[in-house]
């Protein structure tokens, strides 16, 4: 290596440090990526939440490990816990008992462990929400939006084997869900039911071979994929908010080190430090007040983890008496119909940039990031899918909607049954809507500036409200953004025109036919050079020419 | 090395002049740290106390770990040491995390700085490079130019993973058809669940409801694995109110009916009884079943009625039952109506 460099006298780091670099060349990493740009908004923090959580899950997890039993074998519970003396249940929940009760520390960690899971999911959606709504999915980072998309769905398994370990009755009954739905695929369900239980439910294996899951293979994944996830973002660069300065090809920021060392380092102690506080003081999945598995008590307003929800509530919602019987064989809607919507849902979040991307066919790299109004057909379609999903989430919570709100069960399944279908038609209107609107206010602050609310009586009487001017910064975070127009449907090289240039043309159409165009420097000359002599000659004609909901710039 | 960064093509979108140039990153705002020596010691003094809380917390951690050990039968020693160890440990942690954040906004450099950010394209020599490469060790292997090698290479790779699939095959029994039956024979007394107490027809009054289990569930085997299947619901209604099948009109005895507990959605407990409706509500994704009419689905996500279990009193007095059900109990799934 040509920047060798001789031990300084004295100094331990640098003896240290000297010793390191002699044998793997440290000195490399740390002046290339010392002092790499981060740029800094708060919505960057949600994927770091997420990471730090996934951290956090690691070391309360690894210590649960020392003490729990992942077997289903029967014993008669012998712990601190009074009320379960003497009661037959498996090691699993025997032993999370002693975990909450008989080992100092146990319970705190448990409630770290399952806050943690919660807010990692949490965390992770937001972030997938940011990341979709500022278009930060746009090349080059579409395999980035999989890898995460990926991610989330590691997040939602992580979740749902550990819920199940403790082999309470809840959980058994979130496992019995599971056990119903797979008997439903068609031809194979049975089988592969009774190849996960080790024969019928619920067996004596599960809980074994979902710890296997658990703390095995879904980690190992969730950590190849989140080493893979921030690779991309080194190779990349983080994108940065449209603004002055920051353009598609530099980044703007604050260097690794020391400023986010400091602050992404402290943010990990403060992600932790929450969670702990939550953990101390809010009891979190009281297994003990559930009892041990049996399949035949349940309890009235059973819940999952909040990230199942969605699923569950696409059960719920499922109408029934489509069954569809061909022969002597059935294939139970009820069970098949959510399962095919939340695949289709799912199939969609991943696809998107590319659907995108096929419209515009814009195949330059974006790392300015769109404001959400900039893109307000995106921004609606995210909105509509975000409305799907938390109808869906609510609806597993139709019971306890109805015994709260003193309605009743069955308007309010049929009310979220109508909203499952239109809310996401609302949410998509109201939304574009609200974008175009706020681009519409952006037009005028940028060709007329901001009202001030002062009045001034003009010589010949006439009253006008003053407008003051935006800065150059705040004007240029105004104007500039990326805008696409509509395609027309033409031939191609062959003279041919292809179904498939229809269907773009027309999608194309949806999305940017009632575009607002970035302001222009025509439009923004005409309205300064009339802007003048509006104030003192004519005034009236103001409103209108203030108005231009369509302007299109050429 | 060329640095000309490709241009790539940009599809639908405008290209419209903007009104001004971009006037570059906004200046940076001056904070009271920087501009007086007396604010940036007080900051220093701000993050040095946060660091001793953290330091604090642990100690209370600590503390709270020994002070409040397990005494069996005395839940407000786990309920310290959960607390105190987690406020202490919370503490330390938020110390450290305020400390350094506070540190970084207070006395580290704030104002943004820019870095030249470059296409993930390579460039064209590299990526010429690199064809070379593939080109040379496709010749010196002979890949392409040796389909017998290539071709059986594939097929070796095909077929190498199958045994790591088919050595999975024992994670479970071929099912056959053990979803179809369930412990109940004829003669099986009725027990109360979980007790295995066995139940008198006279026992049962009007309205009242007793959850079920068949005689011996408690010794079997397989017990939870049964009583997943054979749980049953008993409830005795006044006969005019019920609404019998006539070909099933000696299923019941004076008004008791016995039903499946298990839900035929997706098998949760259908465990909620409305005396006065006679509904059953399954508390999981409230399918609800109307016992005065054979339990067919009145609301809810399942399809088909909870399958009855033939009863009927034997000499004692006791109820029992005539046969095992005559469908299958639970959810749906592919061959369940197919004999077997």
């Amino acid at each position: 290596m040509s920047t060798a460099t001789e031990a300084k006298s004295g100094g331990f780091l640098s003896g240290t440090a000297n010793y390191l670099d002699e044998r793997t060349s440290i000195a490399v990493a740390v002046k290339t990526f010392g002092r790499k740009i981060f740029p800094d908004h708060w919505s960057f923090m949600l994927g770091e939440v997420a990471l730090y959580s996934f951290v956090v899950l690691v070391l309360s997890g690894t210590f649960l490990t020392f003490f729990f039993q992942p077997s289903m074998a029967e014993v008669h519970y012998d712990g601190s816990y009074a009320p379960l003396k003497g009661a037959e249940m498996s090691i699993a929940y025997a032993s999370s008992l002693d975990i909450s009760f008989d080992i100092r520390g146990g319970l705190i960690m448990r409630q770290v462990h399952h806050w943690a899971a919660l807010l990692f999911v949490s965390a992770a959606g937001l972030h997938m929400m940011r990341v979709f709504f500022t278009g930060a999915f746009r090349k080059p980072r579409e395999l980035n939006w999989i890898v995460g998309f990926v991610l989330f769905i590691l997040g939602m398994a992580a979740g749902f084997s550990g819920y199940s370990l403790p082999d309470d009755l809840l959980s058994g009954n979130g496992l019995r869900i599971i056990d119903g739905m797979v008997k439903g695929i068609p031809f194979i369900g049975t089988a592969i039911s009774s190849g996960l239980f080790g024969g019928e439910f619920p067996g004596t294996e599960i809980v074994a071979r979902l710890y296997s899951v658990h703390i095995m293979i879904v980690p190992a994944l969730i950590i190849l994929f989140i080493g893979l996830h921030l690779m991309m973002v080194v190779i990349h660069k983080h994108t940065h908010y449209s603004g002055p300065g920051k353009r598609d090809d530099n980044v703007v920021g604050y260097p690794l080190a020391p400023v986010y060392v400091a602050k992404a380092g402290g943010f990990f102690f403060l992600v932790f430090g929450v969670i702990m506080a939550i953990a101390a003081t809010f009891t979190i999945n009281p297994i003990w007040n559930y009892g041990p598995y049996d399949p035949s008590p349940v309890s009235a307003g059973t819940q999952p983890d909040w990230y199942i929800g969605w699923l569950d509530g696409a059960l719920r919602l499922a109408p029934s008496n489509l069954d569809v019987n061909i022969g002597e064989y059935t294939i139970p809607m009820g069970v098949m119909l959510p399962l095919i919507v939340s695949l289709v849902f799912l199939a969609a979040v991943a696809a998107y940039p590319f659907i995108e991307n096929w419209v515009t066919q814009d195949k330059r790299e974006h790392h300015v990031l769109d404001r959400p109004r900039n893109a307000p057909t995106r921004t609606a379609i995210g909105a509509a899918g975000a409305t799907f999903y938390a109808v869906l989430w609510a609806g597993a919570s139709t019971d306890l909607i109805a015994i709260n709100f003193q309605v009743s069960l069955n308007s309010v399944l049929t009310t979220m049954q109508i909203l499952l279908i239109i809310g996401p038609i609302i949410a998509y209107w109201v939304t574009k809507r609200a974008c175009l609107s706020l681009q519409r206010k952006d037009r005028e602050i940028a060709l007329h500036g901001r009202e001030t609310g002062r009045v001034v009586r003009l010589p010949h009487g006439e009253y006008i409200e003053v407008h003051e001017p935006v800065d150059e910064y705040e004007l240029w975070k105004l104007v500039d953004f990326k805008d696409y127009q509509p395609t027309m449907v033409r031939p191609n090289k062959n003279g041919k025109i292809t179904f498939g240039t229809r269907i773009r043309a027309a999608v194309s159409k949806i999305y940017f036919e009632d575009r607002i165009a970035p302001v222009s420097k025509t439009e923004f000359e005409l309205a300064h050079h009339e802007h003048a002599p509006a104030i003192e000659e004519k005034p009236a004609a103001k409103p209108k020419a203030k108005r231009k909901p369509k302007a299109i710039a050429k | 090395m060329s640095e000309l960064e490709k241009v790539y093509q940009a599809g639908l979108a405008t290209d419209i002049e903007r009104p001004i140039k971009d006037p570059g990153i906004e200046p940076h705002r001056v904070r009271m740290t920087d501009k007086s020596e007396q604010h940036a010691r007080t900051a220093e003094k701000q993050v040095a106390l946060l660091f001793g809380v953290s330091f604090v917390g642990a100690i209370i951690a600590i503390w709270g770990y020994f002070a409040f050990p397990i005494v069996a039968g005395d839940l407000s020693a786990t309920r310290n040491n959960t607390l105190w160890m987690g406020v202490g440990m919370a503490l330390s942690l938020l110390g450290i995390g305020f400390g350094a954040v506070h540190w970084a906004k207070t006395l580290m450099p704030d104002a943004e700085v820019e870095e030249a950010r470059h296409q993930a394209r390579s460039t064209d020599e590299a990526r010429a490079q690199a064809v070379e490469v593939i080109k040379l060790a496709d010749g010196e292997s002979g890949f392409s130019r040796r389909k017998l090698i290539r071709r059986s290479l594939y097929g070796a790779l095909a077929v190498f993973p199958i045994p790591a699939l088919v050595i999975f095959g024992d994670l479970g029994p071929v099912v056959g058809d053990s979803l179809k039956h369930t412990m109940w024979k004829k003669g099986t007394r009725l027990t109360k669940d979980p007790t295995g107490i066995p139940i008198k027809a006279s026992d049962v009054t009007i309205g009242s409801v007793f959850h079920v289990i068949p005689e011996g569930l408690n010794e079997s085997e397989h017990k939870l694995e049964e009583k997943a299947k054979a749980s049953v619901l008993l409830v005795r209604v006044n006969p005019e109110e019920l609404n019998e099948d006539p070909a099933k009109a000696d299923w019941s005895y004076d008004g008791i009916v016995a039903y499946s507990k298990i839900c035929t959605h997706v098998g949760c407990p259908v465990a909620l009884y409305e005396q006065h409706t006679h509904h059953l509500l399954c508390p999981c994704h409230q399918s609800t079943f109307d016992l005065a009419n054979h339990c067919e689905v009145i609301f809810g996500p399942a399809s088909r009625p909870l399958p009855q279990l033939p009863i009927a009193v034997d000499a004692e007095g006791y109820l029992v039952a005539q046969s095992d059900f005559l469908e299958p109990v639970g959810p749906t799934f592919w061959d369940i109506r197919k004999e077997s």
